[in-house]
């Protein structure tokens, strides 16, 4: 193995998911059978994709620890290397540098409750972390899922929904925005810190992990607040640019905090010591 | 530390030798009324006459831009070939200022803590620094300032110092220093009895650096970023001259559709595209955060995580920013700021 750490390892991509419009989940599997075996990586790693030609994105590990053989991504087509890696075929080869960052402290987290608060696209860091509890579900009390877009098309992992929905072990919430849902919609319709209220879970020995655009992440921390949700039993990934993966490029700092290594995954309390630099 | 004297007529002999040796010599050649380092062809070209060259030494080790492999399309996939170190020359950097040599150490703490950076290793395994002390300084520099001087032999692998016009103190710091002076021995004549400091250039004292940490440490509110960086045109110049600056860009360099190489290259986090989200959000949007960041990084962040500061008085940046941001008037204002 190489000793250059911008080195990308090959990977095929074994499967295409289209999710939403604009969004889709690669399967990728390690060209070296051995790396393919070893390979490990915990809930809220992510990594840098090549798409050679066009250059890498940074995108989370989507998968979940638990199962393995594979990674996946999820992403939105929106610049240069998304478009890219957005055009590659099933069989095709691109590039995977990781797993870099910190993690969600599952282990901190036996016996707990979970509950997960995500919206739009934001669902694929949170979805390594919900199978990997799903996966090893004695370790955990409640699991209920908060799931919010724009439109019921926008809703990524469609087929998964289904499945948390149906299992009696998982309490899902689905809801669109107002004007974004279809005559056939079962779910919500509201954003997503309203309907959480609605839903009024119980903080009592539960974590809650959202992950969300800015606004929503805004407008959904008083909401916990007022559930009695304390700082450190709230958790986020934060998302800056990055370009190295491995905390020289200088660009994903905030404060003294690197994103890539002291992050991305924070809990509230170690959000509100940084800087406002997110 | 083992002191030697070189008379002026030998030191070209010894680089000849030097080079002849095999060694590349990356020393200040003035090009077009600049004087940047540059790889000699010719110890004759070499110039010492300046108080500071455009650019730093960085380059020898941190390239403006490198490749970090290569990729081809192959039929049924891509093939890499891997960062190549078999033809990094060895180097000597000579004629660089104890500021260039101190600079070295804060680029190696942010390449080498944690992973390591292996295009920076190799490079730097291959650098044996040859710096010339100053024996003239302008109102820009302060060394003095950030715990280094004129004379500080910090980072280098031999230090000279001028003695009067005729030669120079030859201060032998490391083994990789005696192994560029001992084959050539006949060249160097016992060290005079000089006091170095009286050949040295005086730098004042401009701030007191800690006093300066200490005000940062509270600073990230306060309303002095916006009035310093009010006239900052965000152009990177200071980045692009700093010794110390370490920020790269990552990006592709295809040669045709079917091949090309992964590169680095420098770049500055006084641009506004630096941290530019694609979603179009920007956690430094305007020029006063980046301002902020870049002292902060220099003077906070680096001696907080990486116990080195990104900042050794040289001075180019101010020589080089075109609305006059002079980097010390700009310290010394923080020393005495009220949070």
């Amino acid at each position: 193995m190489s000793d250059n750490i911008y080195l990308p390892y090959l990977v095929t991509i074994e499967k295409i998911t289209q999710e939403a419009p604009g969004v889709r989940t690669l399967r990728l599997k390690f060209n070296d059978e051995a790396l393919a075996r070893s390979f490990e990586f915990k809930a809220g790693q992510f990594g840098e994709y090549s798409a050679f030609g066009e250059g890498e994105s940074t995108f989370c590990i989507a998968s979940s620890p638990t199962r393995k053989g594979y990674i996946e991504c999820t992403f939105r087509e929106a610049g240069r290397v998304t478009s890219a890696l957005a055009k590659l075929e099933e069989g095709q080869t691109m590039g995977f540098r990781g797993p870099y960052g910190n993690t969600f402290p599952l282990d901190e987290w036996r016996g707990k409750n979970l509950l997960f608060v995500a919206g739009g696209i934001a669902l694929p860091p949170m979805r390594c972390v919900i199978w990997n509890a799903l996966d090893t579900r004695g370790s955990f009390g409640d699991v209920s899922i908060l799931y919010g877009a724009k439109t019921v098309a926008d809703l990524v992992y469609k087929h998964e929904l289904k499945e948390w929905d149906e299992r009696p072990d998982v309490r899902l919430v689905t809801t669109v925005d107002p004007g974004g849902e279809t005559p056939e919609w079962k779910g919500e319709v509201g954003f997503v810190p309203a309907v959480l209220e609605k839903m009024n879970p119980s903080a009592e020995n539960t974590i809650a992990i959202v992950c969300g655009p800015p606004v929503m992440i805004k407008f959904t921390f008083p909401v916990l607040d007022k559930l009695g949700f304390a700082p450190e039993n709230i958790y986020t990934t934060l998302e800056n640019r990055m370009k190295c993966g491995v905390g020289k490029c200088g660009r994903c700092n905030v404060g003294d905090k690197y994103v890539c290594k002291d992050g991305p995954v924070f809990s509230r309390a170690q959000l509100e010591a940084l800087p406002a630099e997110f | 530390m083992e002191q030697k004297y070189i008379p002026k007529s030998s030191l070209k002999a010894w680089l000849a030798k030097v080079k002849d040796g095999g060694k590349q010599i990356y020393a200040p050649v003035t090009e077009g009324g600049k004087t940047s380092f540059r790889r000699v062809k010719s110890v004759d070209d070499i110039s010492m006459e300046h108080v500071q060259t455009a650019q730093s030494a960085k380059g020898v080790a941190f390239p403006r831009t490198e490749k970090l492999f290569s990729y081809a399309m192959q039929p049924g996939g891509v093939a890499l070939q891997d960062y190549d170190s078999a033809n990094i020359p060895h180097t000597v950097v000579f004629g660089l200022h104890p500021c260039d040599a101190a600079a070295f150490k804060p680029l190696s703490g942010i390449f080498g803590w944690d992973t390591g950076d292996k295009p920076f290793g190799e490079r730097m395994q291959r650098v044996t620094l040859v710096s010339l002390s100053c024996s003239k300084c302008d109102e820009l520099c302060f060394c003095t300032s950030v715990d280094g001087s004129p004379g500080s032999a910090v980072g280098s692998d031999i230090l000279l110092t001028a003695v009067g016009s005729e030669g120079y103190l030859v201060e032998i710091v490391t083994d990789r220093g005696r192994a560029l002076t001992e084959p050539h021995a006949a060249l160097f004549e016992a060290a005079p009895d000089v006091n170095k400091e009286e050949l040295l250039a005086h730098v004042p004292v401009r701030f007191s650096v800690g006093a300066v940490e200490r005000s940062l440490a509270g600073a990230f509110e306060s309303d002095v970023w916006k009035q310093q960086s009010a006239r900052c045109l965000g152009c990177g110049a200071c980045a692009f001259v700093c010794p110390a600056c370490a920020c790269f860009d990552i990006q592709e360099n295809p040669k045709g559709s079917a091949s090309g190489d992964r590169i680095r290259c420098w770049d500055s986090c006084g641009f506004s595209l630096f941290t530019l989200h694609t979603s179009g959000h920007n956690p430094r949007s305007v020029q006063s955060q980046r301002w902020r960041q870049r002292l902060l990084h220099k003077f906070s962040y680096m001696p907080r995580r990486l116990s080195v500061r990104g900042c050794t008085g040289c001075g180019r940046c101010s020589r080089a920013c075109p609305v006059d941001m002079n980097l010390w008037e700009h310290l010394s204002e923080l020393e005495n700021l009220k949070n």
